[in-house]
């Protein structure tokens, strides 16, 4: 094959085949070159009978050759007759291992030493080749593995799998698919959703955790590997399990050293960088391509897709759009300036800091996920305690922060380029302030679930909100005064910390200096009386504490420990005390604020003697409600059992308000000292339900209610991920007789939720519906607020947010 | 420490933060005793006023003085017996049923005083007379249930020890099946006993054995104290398995005394209702009755 070819496709995945078959069809000089001795190894070392998706669904197909959802044996005997049907040239064995020359002359070496010529070169190796190795002590015991061809070769072994990925979830599910093989199967995920996988494979992984198949371990990561058993960190500490193999799929890396030798640039020096790439797939060395997986996008159909345009790029057609094309133009259609897609995107990339090392390709995913808006100056973007969980960033214009929200003159700027709504994002919490436009502007609002993979996927962007974030807690301690300048050592000194459910963050009487912020859960802060702990206070994110020692030098005057896991930035006490020393008067005002904070030790001091009793019935109040889920709640329902006298009208209520079915349930629950948390939703700052929802059917209300709508499926992932177990699938039952015809005609049920019976009889009548996850919604949108607490006859029932309820000021309080 | 005095109270969401707080206060509390209050000024000025006003020849519900109290009455008594309805009706509004319950309380209690002060002490054997009385014993009806609502609480959570009914008979037929395992080698005499207690039914016994509550003696108890008396136990086989059943008949002993006296606290707090409520309807009609007939009798 000494002849020089048009184009030389290196990799037979996807995006080669679908280049190759596209140059085939075009009449195109064309080779494909494939390392190993069949196509597209990466499909073809997928597990037998592996359901291949055709995500995203909206995304039409671009290629000579055919995809669908289907078996990966179907998929790939479908190429392999097209690619002979097509008549494309095909090399395998043909490992490249060199690339010289320039655009038109190209000269690529082959490990079996001969060479091929090529005007142009299109890259479509994918990122298989180097996964990321796994970074703990035991790492490289023997029984670690970063690959699984035939699951079925494993029997009676407790296998973990690492990694929250696709990858990880199908070998964990093929390991435990054949309960004859006894695999005892656990996969680790260091997050409470799986962000990065496809939703039918989560929804595959928790029907096999509920049928008790294998284990899923959220927020939980390894530690450390030893023989045969594996150290885990777990949300409620460290724990030890038996562990016969490792797989670990914790993602991969582009080959990188042979493209940068082939003289391509990467977009940076970071590992998980991609080629930098025009928008016609040309590198920064002219005449070669880079497509598929390697370029930044890991879905089939894109790939095929994008073997197919880099194809017309070459043949000269180059004013081809991409196939996602309609749906961005939709999205960016009410922005101003009549601007096209490309134009947006490089905009967006260009102004907005943390996307400046996204390629294109990646832009577009990111924005298929995300929504744009136009502002006028004043505009409000959000106000203050909204709830909300996106995180925004300006692409034109700048907008205003206010700072006061007694005064709403005074407020901050945030410029072009900059994120703002960061916090929402990160702690769950709502947001701290009002937003209004400067100018005309137009932001980027990125979902949370887009956020959160943005941050997954490019580190660059991660470790840039983490910076803003933290520069601005810093700034908000210290209120006005302080410019981002003035505190640019402090924040490069900042460490973020995580620190699992009950670790003690501060110990008391000690006398290290270091400040935190509680930057993602809930700490309790504690004091030791008597040689028992005495529960002060709790610190929802976005609190900070510590800063009493180093403001005047005193020890610890009191401890502080995680109530859930938790994340904490940590500042060293030297680098604030250099910040105190170079501007007084700052110390002298932090000193003047500290007197409020002192009050609460002087009242605990005073009180020592005569609480007694009081302030341990207190403090294990407290602990209890932590330990049910008060930490990281943002509204629950309390009984005091002291007032209940069991009439069950809450329910009643609750049902009656919401079609018929209660979502609380009164009895169960635990009790402490008469206090009784029921079962009923907690509107967690970072609700576990939302986790894996695959219509995003969950969301934060308006007064921060945590709702499922009606886009809701009924696949029950929320109730399985729920650890309170709020929430029910349950079919919406027909209408009711109203109140008087049931008074006084005995008329249907009666008030509250119908029995089981009654609901299935008159189900049958009127015609089944579908069983929905239901959940409480707070009376969302109904006045007057939550029935459940406006039906209580005697005041047992109330509903409470933590910061309000878990207050030392409540010892004095009395409760009849 | 920082952070213990919030500064991120916000004044846009008030509503919700206030709603939040709802304060933690009984019914009988509610508002500060606001409805105590009123009731109790309202009482104090109609006992006064009765003191104070002339009416000729005597104080009765005929006089001017005596139909302002007695629409106040009639009106009142109305309201009263619509909280049957609010309870029922989760409509959406700011209303609170505590609040309707704390003025129900002592709107009703002031009663006793704008009622008899209507009657001007003039009873008798008609069915003017009749209204009062039912109004009366509703009243002491509803006393009770204050009385019960205000002491019995405490003690249905202390028993439910975090169970929910549902639990409770779980927890029993639990017990039974390990029961009805553990009896198999039992001799024959024992295994009677313990079968006996099996198939008891413990709660069938009606209105009256919901209120004798726990400690009752019934088969599960007489099987224990059998399998219990005049036995001294080895490690043999035999006893071991004898042990067992005693433990579980012990068990079975708590979790049934354990229902019985969730059952007694509950028809405790729910008895009265089944006094008050019928008294309400009897109480409306005789005063529909006592109304017209005034009217008609003019």
């Amino acid at each position: 094959m000494g002849d020089k070819v048009r184009v030389a496709i290196v990799g037979s995945g996807p995006a080669g085949l679908s280049a190759a078959a596209h140059a085939a069809a075009r009449g195109m000089s064309h080779v494909l070159l494939e390392k190993t001795d069949h196509l597209s190894d990466t499909i073809y070392k997928y597990q037998k009978g592996k359901h291949v998706m055709a995500t995203p669904s909206n995304l039409v197909l671009r290629s000579d050759l055919d995809f669908e959802a289907g078996k990966r044996e179907t998929i790939l005997d479908t190429w392999d007759r097209q690619v002979a049907e097509g008549n494309v040239i095909v090399r395998t064995n043909a490992e490249v291992t060199g690339i010289a020359g320039t655009s038109g002359a190209f000269t690529l070496t082959l490990k079996d030493g001969s060479t091929i010529e090529a005007e142009a070169v299109v890259l479509a190796i994918g990122t298989q080749g180097n996964p990321n190795l796994l970074k703990l002590p035991g790492a490289d015991l023997p029984h670690v593995q970063y690959q699984l061809d035939d699951p079925t070769e494993y029997v009676d072994e407790h296998i973990t799998v690492i990694g929250s990925g696709d990858a990880g979830i199908e070998n964990a599910l093929g390991l435990a698919a054949d309960a004859a093989q006894g695999n005892v199967v656990t996969i680790l995920n260091r997050r409470a959703d799986f962000a990065r996988a496809k939703g039918a494979n989560v929804k595959l992984l928790e029907e096999a955790e509920a049928d008790g198949r294998l284990w899923v371990r959220r927020e939980t990561s390894p530690v450390e590997v030893r023989e045969r058993e594996i150290v885990l960190e777990t949300r409620d500490g460290q724990e030890v399990i038996r562990c016969d193999r490792i797989i670990a799929r914790t993602g991969s890396q582009p080959p990188r050293a042979f493209i940068e030798s082939c003289g391509v640039e990467f977009t940076s020096e970071d590992r998980a960088a991609f080629p930098r790439l025009s928008p016609s797939f040309e590198t920064t060395q002219p005449g070669i391509h880079v497509i598929g997986a390697l370029a930044g996008y890991p879905l089939i159909k894109h790939c095929m897709n994008q073997g197919y345009d880099v194809i017309e790029f070459l043949d000269g057609n180059t004013g081809l759009k991409p196939a996602d094309e309609p749906i961005l133009a939709e999205k960016f259609a009410g922005l101003p300036g009549r601007r096209s897609v490309d134009e947006w995107l490089e905009t967006f990339r260009s102004k907005v800091v943390i996307l400046q090392e996204l390629s294109p390709l990646q832009m577009r995913e990111l924005m298929l996920d995300s929504t744009v808006h136009a502002y006028d100056r004043g505009e409000v973007i959000f106000t203050r305690n909204e709830p909300g969980s996106s995180m925004f960033a300006i692409a034109e214009g700048s907008v205003l922060v206010e700072v006061n929200p007694e005064d709403p003159s005074i407020t901050v700027p945030i410029e072009t380029g900059s994120i703002f709504g960061e916090v929402g994002l990160i702690s769950g919490r709502k947001r701290g302030s009002t937003i209004r436009a400067a100018e005309p502007t137009v932001v980027v609002e990125f979902s949370r679930l887009a956020a959160l993979k943005l941050l997954a996927t490019a580190p660059s962007a991660n470790r840039a909100v983490n910076r803003i974030s933290i520069e601005r807690q810093v700034l908000q301690i210290f209120g006005s005064g302080l410019t981002p300048a003035d505190i640019a050592g402090l924040v490069e000194a900042a460490e973020v910390v995580s620190v699992p459910a009950g670790e003690v963050v501060i110990v008391e009487g000690a006398e290290d200096k270091d400040i935190y912020i509680v930057r993602v859960g809930s700490m309790v802060v504690e004091k030791d009386l008597g040689g028992k702990p005495v529960f002060l206070s709790y610190l929802p994110a976005g609190s900070y504490f510590g800063e009493m020692a180093v403001i005047d030098g005193s020890k610890r005057t009191a401890s502080v420990r995680a109530a859930i896991k938790s994340e904490v930035i940590r500042f060293p006490g030297e680098a604030f005390d250099a910040l105190l020393d170079a501007k007084p008067e700052i110390r002298t005002r932090a000193l003047a604020d500290m007197a409020a904070r002192r009050e609460i030790n002087d009242f605990i001091e005073s009180r020592k003697a005569s609480f007694g009793g009081a302030v341990d019935m207190y403090s294990q109040t407290a602990q209890f409600l932590v330990d049910n889920g008060l930490g990281e709640a943002t509204d629950v329902l309390l009984i005091d059992e002291q007032l209940c006298v069991g009439c069950d009208n809450c329910e009643k209520a609750c049902a009656d308000s919401h079609d018929g079915l209660s979502r609380l349930d009164r009895e169960a629950g635990r009790t402490y000292a008469h206090l009784h948390v029921p079962t009923s939703c907690r509107h967690c700052e970072h609700p576990h339900c939302m986790a894996d929802c695959p219509p995003n059917a969950i969301r934060r209300g308006p007064d921060g209610e945590v709702v499922i709508d009606e886009t809701c499926i009924g696949c029950g992932n929320c109730q399985r991920n729920c650890p309170y177990g709020v929430i029910r699938m349950d079919a919406k039952p027909p209408p009711k007789p109203g109140l008087l015809r049931w008074l006084l005609f005995g008329a249907g049920p009666g008030p509250g939720e119908a029995s089981y019976a009654w609901r299935k009889r008159k189900a049958a009548e009127a015609g089944e519906n579908a069983k929905l996850a239901i959940k409480c919604d707070m009376c969302s949108g109904i006045e007057g607020g939550p029935a459940c607490v406006r039906a209580c006859p005697t005041g047992a029932a109330i509903r409470v947010s933590p910061e309000r309820f878990l207050t030392v000021a409540r010892l004095e309080e009395k409760v009849d | 420490m920082a952070s213990l005095f919030s500064r991120r109270d916000g004044a846009a969401h008030a509503d919700i933060d206030k709603r939040r707080s709802a304060s933690h206060e009984s019914f009988l509390a509610h508002r500060a005793f606001f409805w105590a209050r009123v009731a109790g000024f309202m009482s104090l000025f109609v006992v006064l006023t009765y003191v104070l006003v002339d009416v000729e020849p005597r104080h009765n519900g005929g006089s001017w003085y005596g139909y302002t109290l007695g629409t106040l009455g009639a009106g009142l008594i109305v309201w009263l017996a619509w909280l049957g309805i609010r309870k029922r009706r989760p409509t959406p509004g700011s209303w609170s049923l505590k609040g309707w319950t704390s003025a129900h309380v002592y709107l009703g209690l002031s009663l006793v005083v704008i009622g008899t002060m209507h009657t001007g002490f003039q009873l008798g054997w008609n069915v003017h007379t009749l209204a009062w009385v039912l109004m009366m014993l509703v009243i002491l009806s509803g006393l009770y249930g204050i009385s019960v609502y205000a002491t019995l609480p405490q003690a249905l959570s202390e028993n439910r020890r975090e169970m929910t009914r549902e639990q409770m008979i779980e927890s029993l037929a639990t017990i039974d099946r390990q029961l009805e395992t553990a009896a198999q080698p039992l001799a024959r005499e024992d295994a009677d006993r313990v079968i006996a207690a099996l198939e008891q039914d413990v709660f069938a016994a009606g209105i009256l054995a919901r209120f004798r509550g726990p400690g009752s003696r019934d088969a599960t108890r007489r099987a224990l104290q059998h399998i219990s008396t005049d036995r001294a136990y080895d490690d043999g086989a035999d006893d071991l398995a004898q042990q067992k059943v005693r433990a579980l008949l012990g068990k079975r002993a708590g979790q049934i005394d354990q229902i019985r006296r969730q059952m007694q606290i509950k028809a405790l707090l729910e008895i009265w209702l089944y006094v008050h409520v019928p008294l309400t309807i009897a109480l409306l009609a005789a005063l529909t009755a006592h109304v017209v007939s005034v009217f008609y009798y003019w």
